[in-house]
């Protein structure tokens, strides 16, 4: 029954047809790149930056993705997947594979792909788009193709686990910290994304306070009214999300917008509490229904840029490569093009946090082997697209604009008039007014040092969509764009902090059995409550750093998310040399050498960089060299605020170098193992072995003649043993 | 031209059906059908479903 093999599983020679396909998306792709290498001083649309994105993809796709299943990875139709041998109906589940990746893809896309590119920005557009592309297709597509299909031969095994099983104990311990540590970070630095972007925002916290009993009219409504009703209930709440942007428009003339008009440190109260309560709640309450109404919000708001894109043809404002990628001056963050560049724009070129979704679930619900290259390569392509276009809204709105929005406020002054001043110093006019007059546009009382790229991402769309669709509701689509931010930025802060709730639990519980059960109330709160308390500690510290908490947090975060994809690709590069394809372990292998060069050099930076704007331990010295004098450094305004410089100076480069040695222990603790594999051309894995499989499916998203009819006769056969059934319209 | 839209039309209710998990209850009363069981009522299926999704939260990326 399970005759039927992809087309594409030999190496079969093209058609001339398909030469002549492919030879003009490479064309394309070519003219596009050029244009956009050799354009200066122009006007350059936008549209390049985005063709030469997708003909990228297209290629790399189709060469190389094809290349990894079928050659690196030995991609097996005849071998059952765990999904087929273990199907339960709950974790183990055949699932569509058009389904799956629409899973997989809300999964891994979050705000991570929507924030580092807009901060990189201040760089010029040419440095990230660069690095989002060539990223995506050499590294971070690779990553979690190759750790999709690892996980799935070992019956969807996590991460975590097979590091200690193939790798030993130490990089297994050395890994589980580092994840965990790592998720603290990233849960903090999302927080912090959306405290920035609804502080002084009476239009956005009304709107996204709305969200919570949205949410939770769904929740019951599933539970009690309809239960399973999914479709017609986020229906429901998709209508009700957008009467409360629109809504927002009226919080004046309602009379809240002085009680909605938050500080960022009341902002920060509140997330930490609903964060806490969101994670003891049950599920169904708050958080599944939250879940659906951010996919959808996710999917649509793509979905609606991509084509406002093309509409609004909108020209690129920013240089391809302003002088702070080579002097390592920018405002947004400190550093040089190499490597922070690459650090910043972690999500979308290469995200080490997949490596958890693409070990664990996904791997469980696979149908067939083939998939793993469309639900893995695939999905990170997609990614990298939404990172292409958050770069693309970054770099169409005025550079002006544009640092006085990512300038911290020790910097900007806070003001309009100091705002300007300060913006020309770096060599961009622009007026008070003209600062006044944009955040009236939006109707926001200011958009002056609104770190964390939310508000630029938003205003970037709300641009774009304005061009595209029509004018009159920029303040509208402005507050949209927030809200899709911000919505599924608390998603991913109470699905976070339920998986480090999870993963404290279950590591106290190797010492203290009973503290492992997850429904024992007392454990379950205390976990809840650490993992909050941690990441709100890092999230308070980022709101009241005086040199600006995206300034000095956001690398932090961008490093150790690379550093966790090192951990993952040291997996691949292991598996791959302990099944004994050493020919090919330059696939991941170039893949982590880069991560490696840009990760260490980027921590060595900030851990030994004489430069205080850079590295840690020298910030802290200067500081606490004028503290001890009595000195105030600016931007410091009191002696308060030089205390907490050092403080956090200290704590920030002590995780650097935390996290930067727990990935070399990872590293070294796999070296004698690579050796040893290589020496004797391979190494037991825990492979679970070969057996057949039965089910017939097709590998792509659209099935090819050969496979529809085989998917036929294998529905028919089914249908006959069954004696009769439906199936879905494949 | 409107059997194309008609197709496509089913294709999108279908794709959004899986995608939310609604068909999850079509595909258990098929089975059942199939094996002759008596199902269980659909709250009842949902809350199992609700369990299940209590113990395996889902990590969302950055």
């Amino acid at each position: 029954m399970s005759t039927v093999t992809a087309p594409e599983q030999t190496g079969r020679k093209m058609t001339p047809q398909s030469m002549v396909i492919w030879g003009g998306v490479a064309v394309v792709g070519a003219v596009c790149w050029a244009v956009l290498a050799l354009s200066r001083g122009e006007e350059v649309s936008a549209l390049w930056i985005l063709f030469a994105a997708l003909s990228s993809y297209a290629i790399a796709y189709r060469f190389y993705a094809r290349f990894i299943a079928y050659k690196v990875l030995g991609v097996d139709n005849t071998r059952a997947t765990p999904a087929e041998r273990l199907q339960n109906g709950a974790d183990f589940d055949v699932t569509d594979r058009r389904v799956l990746f629409g899973h997989h893809f809300a999964a891994i896309a979050g705000a991570g792909p929507l924030v580092g590119p807009v901060l990189a920005a201040q760089m010029g557009y040419l440095p990230g788009t660069i690095w989002i592309i060539v990223g995506v297709i050499f590294a971070g597509a690779v990553q979690d193709v190759v750790v999709l299909f690892f996980s799935m031969r070992r019956n969807g095994k996590s991460l975590g686990q097979m590091i200690r099983e193939e790798i030993g104990t130490v990089g297994g311990v050395a890994a589980l910290i580092a994840v965990f540590s790592i998720m603290i970070i990233l849960l903090a630095v999302l927080a912090l994304v959306v405290v920035n972007a609804l502080a002084e925002s009476p239009w956005g916290v009304f709107s996204i306070g709305l969200t919570i009993p949205i949410a939770l009219f769904m929740g019951f409504y599933l539970r009690y009214l309809r239960p399973g009703r999914v479709m017609e209930v986020t229906g429901i709440g998709v209508a009700l999300l957008l009467a409360a942007i629109i809504g927002g428009n009226w919080v004046g003339q309602m009379g809240l917008a002085d009680a909605l008009t938050l500080s960022p440190n009341n902002l920060v109260f509140a997330l930490v509490i609903y964060g806490f309560v969101a994670s003891i709640l049950p599920v169904w309450m708050l958080l599944a229904p939250r879940d659906y109404l951010s996919t959808f919000m996710k999917i649509g708001v793509i979905a609606l840029l991509a084509i406002g894109l093309v509409i609004a043809r909108p020209a690129l404002q920013s240089e391809a490569v302003t002088d702070f990628a080579l002097n390592g001056t920018g405002p947004v963050f400190a550093g040089k093009l190499f490597p922070f560049v690459f650090i910043t724009i972690a999500c979308g070129a290469l995200s080490g946090f997949h490596a958890l979704i693409a070990s664990g679930t996904t791997p469980k619900m696979i149908g067939k082997e083939s998939q793993v290259r469309m639900i893995g390569y695939g999905g990170m392509l997609m990614e990298s697209f939404v990172a292409i276009s958050a770069l693309i809204a970054a770099s169409v709105i005025d550079q002006g604009l544009y640092f006085a929005i990512n300038s911290p406020a020790g910097a900007t002054g806070g003001t309009a008039a100091k705002a300007a001043a300060f913006v020309s110093n770096l060599g961009f006019t622009i007026s008070p007014d003209v600062l006044t007059a944009a955040a009236q546009s939006i109707q926001e009382t200011t958009l002056i040092s609104r770190t964390g790229g939310a508000p630029t991402l938003a205003f970037g769309i709300s641009l774009i969509f304005t061009k595209a669709f029509g004018g009159g509701l920029a303040a509208f689509w402005y507050h949209f764009a927030i809200m899709f931010e911000a919505l599924f930025i608390l998603t991913a802060v109470d699905a976070g902090t339920r998986v480090g709730r999870f993963m404290l639990q279950d590591t106290i519980g190797n010492v203290w059995p009973k503290y492992g059960d997850i429904s024992w109330k007392p454990a379950s709160w205390s976990a809840s409550a650490a993992v909050v308390g941690l990441w709100g500690y890092f999230l308070y510290v980022g709101v009241n750093d005086p040199l600006g908490g995206i300034y000095q947090l956001f690398p932090l975060f961008g490093i150790s998310n690379q550093l966790l994809a090192a951990i993952a690709l040291t997996l691949c590069v292991t598996l791959l040399l302990k099944h004994g394809k050493a020919r090919y372990v330059w696939v991941p292998g170039i893949a982590l050498a880069w991560d490696l060069v840009i990760t260490m050099s980027a921590s060595w930076e900030k851990i030994f960089s004489s430069n205080p704007k850079i590295g840690f331990f020298e910030q802290r010295s200067v500081y606490s060299a004028a503290y001890d004098q009595g000195k105030l450094l600016k931007p410091a305004k009191s002696m308060d605020d030089m205390q907490q410089i050092i403080t956090n100076a200290t704590v920030d480069g002590v995780l650097i170098t935390l996290f930067a040695l727990l990935t070399l222990t990872v590293v070294a603790s796999a070296i004698p193992i690579w050796i040893k594999a290589a020496k004797l051309g391979g190494l037991p894995t825990t492979e679970v072995p070969h057996q057949p499989s039965h089910l017939v499916d097709a590998a792509e998203i659209f099935a090819t003649p050969q496979e529809k009819e085989a998917i036929r006769d294998y529905q028919h056969s089914q249908r006959e043993l069954a004696g009769s059934g439906s199936g879905g319209p494949r | 031209m409107m059997t194309a839209v008609l197709k496509a039309g089913r294709g999108i209710r279908w794709y959004l059906k899986q995608v939310t998990g609604e068909a999850k209850w079509d595909e258990y009363l098929e089975r059942c059908r199939r094996e002759g069981a008596e199902p269980m009522s659909r709250r009842h299926f949902e809350r199992h479903r609700a369990e299940h999704q209590e113990t395996n939260p889902r990590a969302r990326c950055c």
